[in-house]
């Protein structure tokens, strides 16, 4: 589905981003972790035309995400608070998302209903606009709308910082129920470890912009790469 | 300390993201404000000998009969254009600085700000010449000269006040304007009441310490109401709305565009930036009573109408489409990585600039009372407004980049004009251009040509509508990179 080819990005001669390869499967739950700086961020900026590469191509289901536009319909993502908008209430947010990727209100209020738990009724008819909403309420707002309009790829940076545990465990669930039976390629960022293993099917490390590890999640992954970060720690 | 406030300053200044984008414009208004110094040195010495000459043999008696006015307008001009002190406050709550010690600088500030010093160029070269030729005395002319810098001190630290309370900027300008107009109609004369006051200083030399000690005890309020105001949760406090849902079904009819249509309004209902842009076109509306009641007398020849029929139908079109796509700077990443058709994002802002120039011009219908030219001009300058000056303004917003915090409110000091100097300078080729092509048709025939000539430059314009959007579409894509990564940048 997402073909990364010698992608690499400097900034002043600085490079902070050099992938050589990067093939992610339809389908897949893909984790990405490293420490800060390791250009998780740059890459999935990368992947979203936000920034440009310095050389090399993302292939998005075919399509060269910096020559055309053609893979905004089937990619979705929520990076930042960049992603909401300020002065419009949650469920104004959801519908304007809903109708930039062709669903109308219904379709998007029946979206909205089987996250209630996930929302835990701090989202929905709040009379609040999203600015005035907390970081992990803005968080929760931000990735359910990028979970509209039946997009094939997500890119969620970070999606469990900022939450509590019990929104947590939730977004676990969603996340893998996408995979697993809806076929959605998901890529999630993240520092927290645990989360990671628990829910990709596959993790890559990086450091320093490179691809350093590329492990199939299995019983042993979480234990390795503790092991791995602990000694970049030390070292 | 001080040291280390100075340095942030500078380091916020010269590193902001607007600095390296406009360092022709600010170029610009470097020899702008050098030119106005040389005019204000010039009239300065100058105003003297033509007052003298054309008007009254007591050149001061006049300066002091309008003082009044000068000073009301001076604050006016404050609000628009002096920026607040913009001490990034938050980060230095918690560090060992003392809390006064943060204020005083931000406050202390606006004390060498350009706005009083540029009085300094007309009132010191006017005092030489008041003592050298006219006569006066050197004590008198000294006490009237402090009691003057004592009252722009005033204004400057009333202006911080009035900076983050509108109201009082609007009672303000109310007031001005009732007063002029009860001049104008001989009903009541303040100048009557003001003009005593001001000659008492002159006077009475001693009499200069009021309004020094005036200013000093605004500077000493000011100082107590933002270090009271100093935490958190109050004056440095984000307000919360009480959130409105607005479906808007009305707008549907729009089709497509009704999408980001419906956006647009909520962004001008919902966010201050915006809602002072479009009381900004309210008063753009009544901008044109200083042309044609003939009130300031070099607004009256003819070619002044289409400037004022530009302005009267057009203060929202300037005002908010220059900062298109800048108001959607907050989420402009989302935009980009979502399925947006540009030219349904453009033409909604077209339609709303449309919109608002046809209220303007139903608005002004008033302007009849001053005969059919003064509201034919109203109607030839809406024409041409959206017929040319829509695109020419969304095509001048695509290269602005300049990020725009839409709540202002969560910067105490923040500067939060959408109207400012770089404004003012990006509209004139918007407007010398309708003048010119007026005067060819009243030169040829006279006003009726000219008028028509206008309208079918506007109507003209019309025809390259998908022509411009295409431009500024191919812009959006090319500058898209540059865009996203000022527009991150925000002070």
């Amino acid at each position: 589905m997402i073909t990364t080819t010698n992608l690499s990005k400097s900034y002043n001669g600085v490079t902070v981003l050099n992938i050589e390869n990067l093939d992610i499967p339809k389908g897949q739950s893909f984790g990405l972790v490293g420490n800060n700086g390791a250009g998780k961020t740059t890459y999935f900026s990368l992947l979203l035309d936000l920034i440009q590469p310095t050389t090399g191509h993302i292939k998005n289901n075919n399509v060269l995400v910096s020559e055309s536009e053609d893979w905004k319909p089937f990619t979705s993502a929520f990076i930042d608070e960049t992603f909401l908008i300020g002065y419009l209430t949650a469920e104004e947010y959801f519908y304007f998302i809903g109708e930039l990727r062709g669903q109308n209100k219904q379709e998007v209020d029946a979206i909205l209903a089987q996250f209630e738990d996930f929302f835990h009724g701090e989202i929905l008819k709040q009379k609040k606009y999203l600015r005035d909403l907390s970081k992990g309420n803005q968080k929760k707002a931000g990735i359910v709308a990028a979970l509209i309009g039946n997009p094939e790829v997500i890119i969620l940076d970070e999606p469990f910082a900022n939450l509590d545990p019990t929104t947590q465990i939730r977004l676990k669930g969603i996340i893998k129920d996408l995979a697993k039976t809806q076929g959605v390629t998901v890529l999630v960022s993240s520092h927290d470890l645990l989360h990671v293993t628990d829910v990709c099917e596959r993790i890559v490390v990086l450091e320093k912009g490179e691809v350093i590890k590329d492990l199939a999640t299995s019983e042993a992954t979480l234990k390795e790469l503790e092991a791995h970060f602990s000694g970049v720690t030390e070292s | 300390m001080l040291k280390h406030f100075i340095s942030l300053e500078w380091k916020s200044f010269f590193r902001s993201a607007s600095f390296k984008v406009n360092l022709v414009l600010k170029i610009f208004m470097i020899i702008g404000a050098f030119f106005m110094l040389l005019y204000a040195v010039g009239i300065g010495i100058g105003a003297y000998f033509i007052i003298e000459e054309f008007v009254d043999p007591n050149p001061l008696k006049v300066i002091n009969k309008y003082l009044i006015f000068y000073l009301a307008v001076d604050l006016v001009i404050r609000y628009f254009l002096q920026k607040m002190p913009i001490v990034n406050i938050k980060p230095l709550l918690y560090l060992p600085l003392q809390k006064n010690q943060i204020v005083s600088f931000g406050i202390n500030k606006t004390i060498i700000s350009f706005f009083n010093i540029l009085h300094g160029f007309f009132f010191i070269p006017f005092s030489i010449v008041l003592i050298l030729k006219g006569g006066h005395e050197f004590v008198n002319v000294l006490g009237w000269h402090l009691a003057l810098l004592g009252l722009f001190f005033c204004n400057n630290f009333i202006n911080i006040f009035v900076n983050s309370k509108d109201v009082v900027f609007y009672s303000i300008i109310g007031i001005l304007i009732t007063l002029g107009g009860l001049i104008y109609y001989d009903i009541f004369d303040i100048t009557v009441y003001s003009a005593p006051i001001f000659q008492a200083f002159f006077d009475r030399p001693y009499l200069a310490i009021i309004p020094l000690v005036l200013a000093f005890v605004l500077y000493k309020m000011a100082f107590s109401y933002f270090r009271k105001n100093f935490y958190l949760d109050a004056g440095l406090a984000k307000k919360v709305d009480i959130a409105e849902t607005d479906n808007m079904s009305w707008l549907d009819r729009f089709g497509s565009v009704s999408t980001f249509l419906k956006n647009d309004i909520k962004l001008i209902k919902r966010n201050k930036r915006s809602k002072t842009t479009v009381i900004m076109s309210v008063v753009f509306i009544f901008y044109g009573l200083l042309f044609f009641t003939g009130a300031v007398e070099v607004y009256d020849g003819p070619f002044w109408r289409v400037f004022a029929g530009i302005f009267i139908s057009g203060g929202f079109l300037f005002s908010f489409g220059q900062f298109v796509p800048s108001w959607d700077s907050a989420y402009y990443p989302l935009m980009m990585s979502q399925n947006i058709r540009y030219k349904e994002y453009l033409e909604s802002k077209w339609y709303l600039m449309v919109i608002a120039t046809i209220a303007s011009t139903l608005l002004a219908s008033f302007y009849l009372y001053f005969g059919w030219q003064a509201y034919a001009a109203v109607v030839v300058g809406a024409i041409y407004n959206i017929g040319v000056n829509s695109h020419v303004v969304l095509w001048g917003g695509a290269y602005i980049k300049t990020p725009i915090d839409l709540t202002s409110n969560k910067k105490a000091f923040g500067d939060k004009k959408a109207f400012n100097v770089k404004t003012l300078l990006l509209t004139i080729p918007k407007l010398v251009l309708p003048m010119i092509i007026y005067a060819v048709g009243h030169f040829i025939q006279g006003e009726m040509l000219g008028f028509v000539l206008v309208a079918v430059f506007g109507l003209f314009g019309f025809l390259f509508k998908n022509k411009v959007f295409e431009i500024i579409e191919k812009i959006y894509k090319a500058e898209k990179y540059k865009t996203l990564a000022a527009y991150k940048q925000n002070n």
